[in-house]
């Protein structure tokens, strides 16, 4: 147990004394996963959109995918983005392995299954006659699709949450597509990793605690919004 | 019709909204992928990057040269394979044997003798398998095997993990599958993490150990043996085999390692903090303990 009172006093006192490092390592977590995020709700809402409206030959197979591919592990996503990304590897001449564009990679193929499930589930969850009837008032399909997106957009925050919870909190694939680099690719997950192996167990704590603080903080604050939007 | 949901303003601000989202999103991809520097990739060990050495050394590199350095801290085994496929530019690595395999075949050039600590038998203080006692590293894996006390290995065929074997092959024991003897399949800091809880034996590089005892119950029982010395090598990928390798960075790279400047750093290091330093500078000399 003293551990976790180190580990809280440690955290504190980082926050305190406003630790360089651990504010560049917060603020990187914060960057690489929000923009994986914002670029997974992107495919997802669109993936979401088409699966929840349209009706084509493996449809049936294209959703077991999504709902499959919403357990995917980190380290094989991680494994996968790394042998195509190498020097070795398919795409090494991009020279994006070791960078945070890889981690931003690895980090959408990982929140893109969760936004595209549950922005199914929102707009499958819609009346259904609501679309014929922007269609019949003249709607075009980009006006409905925003229309319908904009009627859901409670549920899709949850898409949103669940997408960024899951890139920031993973640790496997950041380890082997961005190799822990100080001051480059070192994030709260795997600086956590390095530091217990460093035997800096209260340091550990205190970078784990920032970042359940920081998934508190951006979960906060989409909540507030949410909560918002369906009272007014 | 949009009026009739919601204001036409309110489509317009989320349809200009979300095409500010993406277009920061590409612009932030694109920002994150160039870096104007060359980078060279250094494949090493965990003991390096664990005990805090190349948080010294890669700085004051970068100081001298205009590279960017991306230190991948893995085990001398996975190492050499990214210096086989041309994932990585110059290695430093500790397993004499594998090094020798490697250069054999090849895909190595310019290896060079940087420094050397030695492996020490570490387990809890109390020695229920009577370590201390015993004259010779092999005679030590002997008594752990005899006394059926938890050992526990890297099992990720690093340098670490190649000589512990190398001692259980002296002492005529095979410890695969036997139940005393596990494997974590992680690096240095992280095995001797669970060695502690488990209060079992390990076989740690002097530098991890020394850096990272503050966390642990663990005391050195067995040391001084001629096999446990450990070999620093630096080695440059061959530049031959691959077309884009940063083959000048890793030349820059050997001969900065192998300075007299960085091998005082070298000597140096660890005094500070624990009283004696964590590695011997050997860069210029013989082969240590040949």
């Amino acid at each position: 147990m003293d551990l976790v009172w180190d580990g809280i006093r440690e955290a504190v006192r980082i926050l305190i004394t406003g630790d360089e490092g651990v504010w560049e390592i917060t603020f990187r977590s914060l960057y690489i996963s929000g923009s994986a995020t914002a670029i997974a709700l992107v495919l997802g809402i669109g993936a979401g959109a088409l699966l929840a409206f349209r009706r084509f030959p493996g449809r049936n197979l294209a959703v077991t995918l999504v709902n499959t591919g919403m357990g995917l592990p980190p380290v094989v996503v991680g494994l996968i983005v790394a042998v195509m990304l190498w020097r070795s590897g398919p795409f090494g001449q991009l020279h994006l392995i070791y960078t945070p564009g890889a981690m931003i990679i690895a980090q959408v193929v990982i929140a893109t299954p969760l936004v595209t499930g549950f922005s199914l589930a929102a707009l499958g969850a819609l009346p259904p006659r609501l679309r014929p009837q922007l269609y019949a008032l003249g709607a075009s399909r980009l006006q409905m699709l925003w229309l319908v997106l904009i009627e859901a957009r409670l549920p899709l925050f949850a898409a949103i949450m669940a997408g960024f919870g899951a890139a920031v909190s993973e640790v496997g694939a950041s380890l082997m597509v961005g190799g822990n680099l100080a001051g480059d690719t070192r994030v709260l997950t795997t600086a956590v990793v390095l530091e217990v192996s460093k035997g800096n167990l209260d340091v550990a704590m205190a970078l784990s605690f920032i970042l359940l603080v920081l998934i508190l903080l951006v979960v906060g604050v989409l909540t507030t919004v949410q909560q918002r939007e369906r009272r007014s | 019709m949009t009026s009739l949901l919601f204001g036409r303003d309110m489509l317009a601000r989320t349809y200009r909204g979300t095409v500010l989202l993406v277009a920061l999103a590409l612009l932030l991809l694109a920002g994150a992928c160039g870096s104007s520097k060359d980078e060279l990739i250094l494949a090493t060990t965990t003991s390096t990057q664990d005990s805090g050495l190349l948080d010294v050394l890669v700085p004051q590199f970068e100081d001298q040269y205009d590279y960017n350095v991306k230190v991948i801290a893995v085990g001398s085994g996975e190492a050499l394979a990214m210096g086989e496929r041309g994932d990585a530019d110059v290695l430093l690595v500790h397993s004499p044997g594998a090094e020798q395999d490697f250069m054999d075949a090849g895909d190595g050039i310019n290896r060079q003798p940087v420094m050397h600590n030695d492996f020490v038998i570490v387990g809890p203080a109390d020695d229920p398998a009577g370590v201390a006692d015993a004259s010779t590293a092999a005679g030590a894996f002997a008594a752990i095997a005899e006394a059926g006390a938890p050992f526990i290995s890297r099992g990720d065929d690093s340098g670490t993990n190649a000589r512990e074997l190398q001692v259980w092959e002296a002492a005529g024991i095979d410890p695969a599958g036997q139940s005393w003897y596990e494997e974590t399949g992680q690096g240095m800091g992280a095995t001797l993490q669970v060695a502690n809880q488990k209060n079992g034996y390990t076989l740690s590089d002097r530098a991890t150990f020394l850096a990272t005892q503050d966390s642990l119950d663990l005391e050195v029982l067995g040391e001084g043996d001629a096999r446990l010395l450990n070999i620093y090598h630096v080695i440059q990928v061959n530049p031959d085999n691959f077309d884009d390798l940063n083959d000048q960075g890793a030349a820059d790279f050997v001969g900065f390692m192998v300075a007299s400047d960085t091998q005082a750093t070298i000597g140096e290091f660890g005094v500070d903090d624990y009283g004696e330093p964590l590695f011997v500078p050997d860069a210029g000399k013989p082969e240590p303990g040949s």
